[in-house]
């Protein structure tokens, strides 16, 4: 009894989250003339390909998908090497002011995004940086930067000392222990905080709307915003682009479900 | 993240053995000097350099449109903003919205982490099918509740025409008040997998011990529900509302994708007018004195969330 009455809560809870698509992946594989009338039923009448070709050939998706990966890629590796250097000192090297450092790191992640917008328009567009992708690759640290520090700091802390104490009294500097003992023990820390920032930088819009202007420099977000002219909205394409868009998503999280939820909650909660 | 600072313990001050190990001591703390500077001068320029910028702004009267007149122009920008009713009228707007999802995330996340914190083998595909609404970015969910909303093309539509009910071939975007229901049923159903994930963890650190001596002494299950589960769960609650009500406060792409503020400004919000005085008015002025009054109030609601944390003694 109370086995069925947790399977039919999990049936709808997995219904509910993903019904949603289901729905949109129906419109998407309708021919124009359908995707904006009446239902007829929770099947596509006369599917069609038409709007994904559309999206490719006509609108250029592919370019949007390859700005969001070029600018998503740079940033988690910018914000990686930055975050776990920052994280190796706080978790464990001997310095004062932890607390501020961690207390300042935590106070930007509360800096609100729109607040930002205005003075990097303005200093980016002094530096010539509007339509290009360092204009997101730098103010993605904003996003990126503290959780992936306090994460990696959080990380780091729990791997035991003991291992790189045996190396140094062993004679190996820090630099060898850092790269033979500790960084093959750290890379699972790593690995979840690179999937968080990837996740955040590519999911932006608000920065990509308000720093690039022309159509090839569009990510992702901002291109299936943009799927119209000024009069008409192609719902088919955008339709079909929210579909391309939500498959890699939903592939990482099928395989990178663990590491996604515990990189979340790391350093979040007590224990 | 209300942890301890990690490491802040294991580190210690343990007594120098002998000399040598002082002077590697002193070395190892330059070099976390060293390790710490890249990433807070990277932070301080895009996070603080900004904020002290919009400082300078906020004083001056600054528009694009009209080169060449950045005239310094005192509190101007502030006492405008301190009678704009629209700046007031969204400030209301968005309280509002944060109220409602949030406590509609809260109690749906809670929930939630309690039905799959209840071990069976259906947790993975819980776990998997609830990370993909947090995991694509918020203008797909905006999109998605869009289409599902929309006049006879929408699920909603289809569903209230088929059983009979009222409310078919409703233009749900056209009314100021239920155009807030599609967003705010699209924030839901995105962050609540966020909520409910901080919560799991919390409930995954209460020892069973404590329900089974419970149970041995007669408490029913609501008891032990009220009694242990959510006192010992309460760090891991402040800390999913915390960021909850933040990032709900400062709400931008759903509005953006979904009404774009309207119908007229019923669904606009503080992030959206900030945006809009930036982007489409380039008024850097006054926007930046917006822009100062929510990172205030932001702060201020992280403060007090904070605060709360200390006083309880949940953040060591």
């Amino acid at each position: 009894m109370r086995r069925a009455g947790l399977w039919i809560l999990t049936a709808a809870i997995v219904l509910y989250s993903l019904f949603p698509f289901f729905w949109i992946l129906k419109s998407s594989l309708e021919p124009t003339s359908s995707v904006i009338g009446a239902v007829k039923g929770l099947w596509p009448g006369h599917p069609t390909l038409t709007h994904y070709q559309a999206i490719f050939v006509q609108g250029g998706f592919g370019q949007p998908l390859l700005n969001s990966t070029i600018v998503a890629g740079s940033t988690t590796v910018l914000a990686v090497v930055l975050g776990a250097l920052a994280a190796y000192a706080l978790a464990r090297l001997p310095m004062r002011g932890k607390a501020i450092v961690l207390g300042s790191v935590l106070l930007v992640s509360f800096f609100p995004q729109i607040a930002m917008v205005g003075p990097l328009f303005l200093v980016f567009r002094h530096l010539q940086w509007l339509d290009t992708y360092q204009a997101l690759v730098v103010p993605y640290l904003i996003l990126s930067l503290p959780i992936t520090t306090w994460i990696l700091t959080a990380f780091f802390a729990q791997i035991p000392r003991e291992l790189e104490e045996a190396a140094m009294v062993d004679g190996a500097g820090l630099w060898r222990t850092l790269w033979s003992v500790f960084a093959p023990v750290a890379i699972p820390g790593l690995f979840t905080a690179a999937i968080l920032d990837f996740l955040l930088s590519w999911n932006d819009l608000l920065f990509a709307l308000s720093f690039m202007n022309s159509p090839n420099m569009y990510t992702v977000p901002l291109a299936l915003v943009n799927f119209r002219n000024a009069y008409y909205v192609h719902y088919g394409q955008v339709y079909a682009g929210v579909i391309v868009a939500s498959l890699p998503i939903a592939l990482v999280v099928l395989f990178l479900q663990r590491r996604i939820a515990s990189g979340l909650t790391a350093g979040s909660v007590k224990g | 993240m209300a942890s301890e600072q990690p490491g802040a313990a294991a580190q210690g001050n343990r007594p120098p053995l002998w000399g040598r190990r002082r002077s590697v001591e002193r070395k190892r703390a330059a070099l976390g000097y060293g390790l710490v500077v890249p990433a807070l001068l990277a932070l301080g320029a895009v996070a603080l350099y900004p904020l002290l910028y919009n400082l300078v702004l906020s004083f001056q009267h600054h528009v694009l449109t009209e080169p060449g007149t950045n005239a310094v122009v005192g509190f101007a920008n502030y006492v405008a903003l301190a009678t704009d009713p629209a700046f007031l009228g969204d400030l209301v707007r968005t309280l509002g919205f944060t109220g409602v999802s949030v406590a509609v995330e809260f109690a749906a996340g809670l929930g939630l982490a309690l039905v799959v914190h209840q071990s069976f083998r259906g947790r993975g595909l819980i776990r998997a099918s609830i990370l993909i609404p947090w995991a694509v970015p918020t203008a797909v969910s905006a999109l998605l509740w869009k289409a599902f909303f929309q006049q006879q093309s929408g699920f909603v539509d289809f569903a209230l025409t088929h059983l009979g009910l009222p409310g078919s071939h409703l233009v749900w975007f056209n009314s100021p008040l239920l155009a807030w229901v599609p967003i705010i049923v699209s924030d839901v159903w995105k962050n609540t997998p966020f909520v409910a994930l901080i919560l799991l963890a919390g409930l995954q650190t209460i020892p069973r011990e404590l329900y089974e001596s419970a149970q041995c002494d007669g408490a029913r299950a609501w008891q032990s529900f009220w009694r242990i589960t959510l006192p010992l769960l309460r760090p891991a609650i402040l800390v999913a509302l915390i960021f909850r009500t933040l990032s709900a406060f400062l709400v931008f792409d759903v509005v953006y994708v979904m009404t774009g503020g309207g119908p007229g400004t019923s669904t606009e919000v503080i992030s959206y007018y900030n945006w809009y005085k930036f982007m489409v008015s380039l008024n850097f002025g006054y926007g930046a004195a917006v822009a100062l009054v929510i990172t205030l109030l932001a702060l201020a609601l992280a403060a007090v969330y904070v605060r709360i944390l200390h006083t309880r003694g949940d953040l060591t």
